[in-house]
């Protein structure tokens, strides 16, 4: 155990990552990465392909265990708990809601798509289902549009409809983390700007991992971003800071203004 | 202006000669199966009355009709099935959803295509000193079933394999995400998704097991038996051991019964194969994504 960084008790970070290396088949794709998310802050992720954002996220919640040839080292914590120390990743993958870049709504009716974690966990009384999916839907900003024909296919809504279900179907995960990865990479701005919305009411309630293609996203959603290239680190600053050229590293400015990437 | 270059007339030219070539070679493909349908039909077609489907062979085989063959393939096929169709489908899961990608999988996986590819009659001398000898379940129905599902468990493998692949990753990906374990994804998501394949694959290996002939005459089909069997220790006629003796071992039967035999033994592969077909099709019209 590392002692948590001054002026903070080791309670106040939802994830902590410390010397974190992710390796494919042993081809290192993130190494070295050492911080911590708070608890309850949007905490932006970006970079170019290839920098080791999505390989982040997995080993947040031990995808490690699911990919064949992915290795993790180091140490990363979870409300204070090293995940590799759950004996039950199930339990883990339950408290940690994960969206998907391309929008993956399951072959399952919108009712079953939002009520499937829950029957997972064991609930069967429909009207506890009725009450969880409602909630999820109107809180992902999709009930109205959807409320008439929640036993037709998830999977065949638009593009935007789909990754609000998908967002709707994590939020029935009751979760404590909320990971994001490249959202609205296939979504209209229209659809895009309601979900960011919808992320910065949830803030109070748990903390979000954006992993985002698009900076200015950060910029309207993160307190804090990290900057990841190629498999590193660069820097973690106040999302403010880094946008008004306050960012430590030249590469971090360059990259926010659009210089490449 | 776009004038055709002498180029352009070459591929032009060459490009109808590929057509007719690959034309040419389907229609010999289709002549066989017409010319073979055709036959049966006309010859054996006069040999099609209840009394030939619901007698047994009188005369040393050289009257009546098949019953006790059509129940006996019926039987075989069936025990068949349920000995092949779960060990089959279960294996496939394991390996297209547990095993880890590495070197042992995939020898266990082309294992399983040579397998497909052992001669009948191999399999049906495995079938005599496993089953019929070393089980001591004598020459029975439940010997010859058993070896057909031997024989066929490749074919279930590789079918439920194929159909369970085409269910993408995505979807598994965003199962397991939520906390769900492998199996609850296999409930929930992969077989509503992919039965209809595993289900096409299960109909297609019927048709095949109720024509083999090989398996079967050493294990458990009888040359002559006019009763209908009563469990799965008794022996059996099956009809495409039947069709090899009347054609092969009989004197003086008359030229229709033999090509009535199989008539009989195609219609049934081929509504079994339309079947499976039409279940394809109707599931294709209701694709999930």
């Amino acid at each position: 155990m590392t002692s948590p960084a001054p002026g903070r008790a080791a309670g106040d970070y939802a994830v902590e990552v410390e010397d974190l290396a992710i390796r494919y088949h042993g081809k290192p794709a993130l190494s070295g990465v050492t911080f911590q998310v708070r608890r309850n802050e949007i905490f932006g992720i970006i970079g170019p392909a290839n920098s080791g954002k999505t390989s982040f996220l997995r080993a947040i919640n031990r995808m490690d265990l699911m990919t064949a040839g992915m290795e993790v080292s180091g140490s990363v914590r979870v409300e204070g708990r090293d995940v590799r120390s759950w004996r039950n990743p199930y339990a883990l993958r339950q408290r940690i809601g994960v969206v998907f870049p391309l929008p993956v709504g399951l072959p399952l009716t919108i009712y079953d798509n939002v009520a499937l974690s829950s029957r997972l966990r064991g609930t069967r009384r429909k009207a506890d289902l009725d009450v969880i999916v409602e909630r999820c839907l109107r809180r992902a900003a999709l009930w109205d549009e959807v409320k008439d024909r929640l036993d037709s296919l998830g999977s065949l809504l638009s593009g935007g409809q789909q990754q609000r279900l998908t967002i709707a179907r994590a939020l029935s995960q009751d979760p404590s983390i909320l990971l994001l990865d490249e959202f609205s990479i296939a979504v209209d701005p229209v659809t895009t700007m309601r979900i960011e919305e919808v992320l910065a009411e949830l803030r109070s309630e748990m903390t979000i991992v954006l992993v985002t293609n698009l900076v200015q996203q950060a910029r309207r959603l993160a307190a804090r971003t990290a900057f990841f290239l190629t498999g590193e680190l660069v820097e973690v600053t106040e999302t403010e800071t880094m946008f008004e050229g306050g960012a430590q590293d030249p590469r971090t400015t360059a990259y926010v203004e659009g210089k490449f990437g | 202006m776009f004038e055709a270059t002498a180029q352009n007339r070459r591929n032009r030219k060459v490009e109808g000669l590929f057509r007719l070539l690959f034309l040419w070679m389907t229609c010999m493909l289709i002549l066989p199966v017409a010319l073979v349908l055709g036959v049966l039909i006309v010859r054996g077609g006069p040999a099609i009355s209840w009394e030939f489907l619901f007698s047994p062979p009188t005369n040393g085989m050289t009257a009546g009709g098949i019953l006790p063959a059509l129940v006996g393939t019926v039987w075989l096929v069936v025990v068949a099935l349920i000995a092949s169709v779960p060990v089959g489908v279960a294996a496939a899961l394991y390996l297209s959803e547990y095993a880890p990608d590495n070197r042992l999988t995939r020898a266990i996986n082309l294992a399983i295509i040579n397998l497909a590819g052992v001669p009948s009659i191999v399999h049906a001398l495995f079938g005599v000193g496993a089953f019929v000898i070393f089980f001591r379940f004598g020459t029975s129905i439940l010997a010859a079933s058993l070896t057909l599902a031997v024989m066929t468990l490749p074919v279930v493998i590789v079918a439920t394999r194929e159909s369970l692949q085409t269910v993408p990753l995505a979807f598994r990906e965003a199962c397991w995400n939520m906390g769900a374990t492998r199996w609850q994804t296999i409930r929930k998501i992969v077989l509503p998704n992919s039965i209809s394949g595993i289900l096409t694959g299960v109909i297609l290996e019927v048709s095949r097991t109720s024509g083999e002939t090989a398996p079967i005459m050493f294990t458990g089909a009888a040359f002559f038996l006019p009763f209908l069997p009563q469990g799965v220790l008794d022996q059996t006629m099956a009809m495409s051991l039947h069709l090899f003796v009347i054609s092969t071992q009989v004197p003086d039967v008359p030229e229709h019964m033999p090509f009535g035999v199989a008539l009989v033994l195609i219609s049934m592969v081929l509504a079994m194969n339309g079947i499976s077909i039409a279940f394809r099709v109707y599931l294709r019209g209701r694709k999930k994504w």
